[in-house]
């Protein structure tokens, strides 16, 4: 698999966790393509750290929506609010993400580790961009669902313990890579499923952590 | 009520002196103020504490120079920023690095609701999020509480000298309404500041807006500026 189809893969996988009527925060990069992949008859409530509850199609130059200086998303480019959503201010934003009223999040990391703890806000001595909505979202979100590549450049993002300084501890309910599903339980990680292209040897390889093999491990695929 | 006052942007700037603490409303420099801090940036008061979302943009939506207050940060007016993402303006890492910007990156939740408790009156924020992070070193962050078996992190409330908001209609009352994603952390941070100044897109007769529409109350705000329209 090339990269676009490794992330096609991941976001597709990723899809197969939401049910209809779900909300749901994405972070940016993968996660944003996993609403290509949703299943018949599930439609999402897409939240927007930027004040969007239920946030729309991305809207082109040109359309009636498109209003790039009063409708943003946190990345600066044009949004829309979808039909029957609303606008809404940081604070109360928040509260509703804090508060447990999101029901998923979807993000990247630079390190994830078996205890579900994630860093993926800061690289010390290299980039400060700050952490943004990212640990809200973490303590906050029902599930918190990491989604990545397995490695970087070949080296492990998974590890016994974070080694970055940490976004959230104790968050991670699940981490979904190109070749394999690992869910983070008390006794730390679960392979659930696996990519048939790879074996048990392979995922062992190219994580740096301890992990169990659940007795019905699935294919990805299925 | 009492009308407000209205003031150009240039005199709204003047008002605000050197080592002031500004609550600058916006997201990417949507919902700013970004004809006052133009003015400020023209004025050149300096060692200002920003307390703003993000650093804004150092360029806009249609490719214009400098969008919001990232140009305070370029000009080098600013000496502390709180804040929770500066990704898209290089200049305050630099500036860090260089030792003349002091940054307190805190979490975005948690600058809402520290204004927000600068603004109503409350002593502390108890937040969940933060806790076994940096932002237990923060300036912001007074400890950590443990409460029925969880622990949270005490916040200091945020208040400021002015506020300044970046609005889309407001009446001659004050009463603002926010157009779209403009709305973020203006309403929170025209509660928390001595003065507020709201700008606005349009400056609308009272009714304009309705009642049951107005999300900044005019009795928040003190002085009233018509900005640049987009």
């Amino acid at each position: 698999m090339d990269k676009s189809e490794i992330k096609a893969f991941i976001a597709k996988r990723c899809a197969k966790e939401l049910k209809d009527g779900d909300v749901v925060n994405l972070g940016i990069g993968l996660p944003t393509l996993i609403p290509s992949y949703l299943p018949e008859g599930v439609e999402l409530i897409i939240h927007a750290e930027l004040g969007i509850v239920s946030a729309g199609a991305i809207p082109q130059p040109g359309d009636a929506n498109f209003d790039p200086y009063h409708v943003i998303d946190a990345g600066g480019g044009p949004a829309s609010v979808a039909y029957g959503g609303g606008f809404i201010d940081s604070a109360t934003n928040f509260c509703l993400i804090r508060g447990g009223h999101v029901d998923a999040c979807f993000l990247g990391a630079l390190e994830v580790d078996a205890q579900g703890n994630l860093a993926n806000w800061l690289i010390p001595g290299k980039r400060m961009p700050g952490m943004g909505g990212a640990m809200d979202l973490c303590v906050g979100a029902k599930n918190t669902i990491v989604c990545m590549e397995h490695t970087a450049k070949g080296n492990p993002k998974i590890f016994e313990k974070c080694r970055l300084p940490l976004t959230a501890s104790h968050c991670v309910n699940k981490i979904i890579t190109e070749m394999c599903v690992f869910e983070v339980d008390d006794e730390g990680l679960l392979m659930t499923e696996i990519n048939p292209e790879f074996t048990i040897d392979d995922v062992k390889a190219a994580t740096a952590a301890h992990f169990r093999v659940a007795v019905n491990l699935k294919s990805m695929l299925h | 009520m009492a009308k407000k006052p209205v003031l150009t942007a240039a005199e709204a700037a003047k008002m605000i002196p050197e080592g002031a603490t500004i609550l600058c409303g916006g997201f990417l420099a949507c919902g700013q103020a970004r004809t006052i801090v133009k003015e400020l940036v023209k004025l050149g008061t300096k060692n200002l504490t920003l307390v703003c979302n993000d650093m804004a943009r150092q360029t806009g939506p249609m490719g214009e120079e400098f969008f919001g207050v990232a140009e305070l940060i370029h000009n080098h007016q600013v000496k502390r920023i709180i804040a929770t993402h500066v990704g898209m303006t290089p200049e305050v890492g630099q500036q860090k690095n260089e030792g003349t910007l002091e940054v307190n990156l805190i979490p975005q939740g948690s600058l809402g609701e520290c204004v927000r408790a600068g603004g109503a009156g409350l002593g502390g924020v108890l937040t969940p999020v933060g806790v076994d992070t940096l932002i237990e070193e923060s300036p912001l962050c007074l400890g950590k509480q443990r409460i029925e078996g969880k622990d949270y992190l005490l916040m200091k409330p945020i208040r400021g000298d002015f506020a300044l908001l970046g609005t889309y209609k407001c009446d001659e009352y004050g009463n603002c309404w926010y157009k779209g994603t403009m709305r973020n952390f203006n309403v929170v941070m025209a509660t928390a500041a001595d003065v507020v100044i709201a700008e606005c897109e349009y400056l609308v007769p009272v009714g304009e807006i309705e009642p049951e529409n107005v999300h900044t109350y005019g009795m928040c705000v003190d002085y009233i500026v018509e900005g640049e329209r987009k």
